[in-house]
């Protein structure tokens, strides 16, 4: 009854047109140069896994990946930390305000980096945090802190109110309630909410390039190098393009159960 | 359920609005205050008033000209993804397996390309679409199909249309697939009784228990579409000409290209004010819906 006609047919081709071009990626990563730019061939005839071993061996390049994984997981924890106590808020207070707040909030993760690329240079570099993980963490807080509420209200909300009322008859402080009940029980909503605010920080290039040079350009500004008077090392810009996508795919598989749910961002 | 009035509330909410104000309203004022400016330099500044926003919204004027050609071209192509991707998402969400491990195994195929940098997305397309090295270009023409997104408008369009596709198709079919997942089996058992087809199964069934789930996606879906810099600017770098340069690239090219803070600043404003509007209407419909949703389920 959930089903429609060809569905496995339809899903496998679907499957395939998002396999086939990461394929390509993967396969190129593996080939010399000589073997891309002279032959098509659908698998490396002969493979090498130079490109990869140039990576892991030039710090120049493997910082990059260090430093893309660093104002990630800063503005995770950022985000999530701030975005609890307000999503519980929302979740169960009205206030002065409450709904223009959130509406706001939603604006704001709508809002194109583009804009921001400029203004947000001048400020990071009035205060001095330029070209520091921590420059761009914040930034990014822009889009995350506004997701995290949004996701993280939604769970709330589908945790009874009886429960807080209990725990404070219980003798519970509101802090006490905060770690010790309410966390626990939304902990798969924090993971989702978790998950998307290492994806988005994750993906995005426009500000955290606007907002490095050289102490803390993420890798996919490295990326850049390949393109050299020699032209263009494929290998190796697809061996660093494989490598960015094994750490999504290893949060992905963590989270799998709750991916459907999280991305209806709780609201089912 | 009903919510209590407190206002003590705000002290939980007043760290997000600390940070996201910082992030948010700080960067704006500059914004604001360069776009009533003009510069000959040296960051010697003096008064432009209104004039930036004059010519902005001028379509005879070079930068008039290039605002409104960039924003038809960005909502022209918004709507065409929008309406590739969001049938497309229903169809795969309910071709999706029941249970077992190929859930798992299809719910992290499908959530894969969301999580490539979107930089890398674009460096995957433009590789798979080389005629020379990508799979793509060289199949195309090996079949006698003349394709080069590079030197042709229609093929650089069809690049960046299907790459998008592939890129986001996923998270309407997963929001989609979270709304049919929330479906009780009593409904189908019911429907099965009343000998319903499979259409009016997907009408009366599926589409409403989904229409809250796809206005997110319809919503997320315009918004990044609207603001889409990255991908389309490593595959085709807004060409060939200006085809593929949609309002983002244009904006960047005016901000970091020439330095034109002051028109740089107008189009900022304009195109923020947009975006906020789209999003007010998306956020009443949304309330709106939630309202009825709980009047029915009340009145149930």
């Amino acid at each position: 009854m959930h089903s429609i006609p060809g569905r496995r047919i339809i899903l496998s081709l679907f499957l395939i047109f998002l396999l086939l071009p990461i394929y390509w990626l993967v396969n190129m990563s593996f080939k010399t140069n000589t073997e891309i730019v002279s032959t098509m061939t659908l698998w490396p005839h002969h493979p090498t896994i130079a490109n990869y071993m140039r990576i892991f061996t030039d710090e120049s390049w493997y910082s990059g990946y260090i430093h893309s994984l660093n104002y990630v997981v800063i503005n995770t924890f950022i985000s999530i930390s701030f975005a609890l106590p307000a999503a519980y808020a929302f979740s169960r207070y009205r206030f002065l305000g409450d709904k223009h707040l959130f509406f706001w909030l939603l604006s704001n993760r709508m809002a194109p980096p583009a804009v921001y690329a400029l203004p947000f240079f001048n400020l990071y570099s009035a205060i001095g945090l330029f070209d520091t993980p921590w420059a761009v963490a914040l930034a990014h807080c822009l889009f995350n802190v506004p997701l995290a509420v949004w996701i993280l209200e939604g769970f709330v909300s589908s945790v009874p109110r009886e429960i807080d009322e209990t725990a404070f008859l219980d003798g519970y402080s509101f802090p006490k309630f905060f770690v010790k009940i309410l966390v626990p029980l939304i902990a798969s909503g924090i993971g989702v909410a978790a998950f998307f605010c290492f994806m988005f920080s994750w993906v995005e290039l426009l500000l955290a390039r606007t907002l490095t040079s050289v102490d803390a350009k993420p890798i996919s500004a490295v990326m850049t190098r390949t393109v050299s008077a020699a032209g263009m090392d494929w290998g190796l810009l697809a061996a660093a393009g494989v490598l960015t996508i094994i750490p999504g795919a290893l949060v992905i598989w963590f989270v799998r159960n709750y991916i459907a749910r999280g991305f209806a961002l709780g609201r089912v | 359920m009903d919510k209590t009035v407190n206002q003590k509330a705000w002290f939980l909410v007043l760290p997000v609005f600390l940070i996201v104000a910082f992030s948010a309203v700080l960067p704006l004022m500059t914004v604001v205050n360069y776009s009533f400016q003009d510069t000959f330099g040296n960051n010697q500044f003096f008064w432009n008033g209104v004039g930036w926003f004059k010519e902005l919204l001028d379509p005879s004027t070079d930068l008039g000209s290039r605002f409104f050609a960039s924003l038809w071209r960005n909502l022209f192509f918004s709507a065409v993804i929008l309406a590739i991707e969001v049938p497309l998402g229903i169809i795969v969400a309910l071709s999706m397996p029941r249970d077992g491990w190929r859930v798992a195994a299809c719910l992290v195929i499908l959530a894969l390309p969301l999580l490539i940098p979107w930089n890398v997305v674009g460096t995957i397309w433009q590789i798979f679409g080389r005629p020379d090295i990508g799979l793509l270009g060289y199949v195309l023409n090996n079949i006698g199909i003349e394709y080069n997104y590079v030197s042709n408008e229609f093929d650089a369009w069809a690049t960046v249309i299907v790459m998008d596709v592939w890129h986001w198709t996923s998270l309407v079919a997963l929001l989609c697939y979270a709304g049919l997942k929330s479906i009780p089996d009593a409904y189908y058992q019911a429907a099965q009784i009343d000998g319903a087809s499979r259409w009016a199964v997907f009408t009366a069934i599926q589409l409403p228990k989904m229409n809250r789930v796809l206005l997110i996606a319809v919503l997320l879906r315009f918004m990044d579409s609207f603001m889409i810099y990255t991908e389309p600017f490593v595959v085709t770098g807004g060409g060939p000409g200006n085809s593929t340069t949609f309002v983002s690239i244009e904006l960047v090219k005016i901000a970091l290209g020439q330095f034109d803070l002051g028109k740089a600043a107008a189009l900022s404003l304009v195109y923020n004010l947009i975006i906020i509007i789209v999003c007010w209407v998306f956020y009443t419909v949304m309330t709106n819906a939630g309202v009825d949703r709980q009047r029915t389920q009340g009145a149930a």
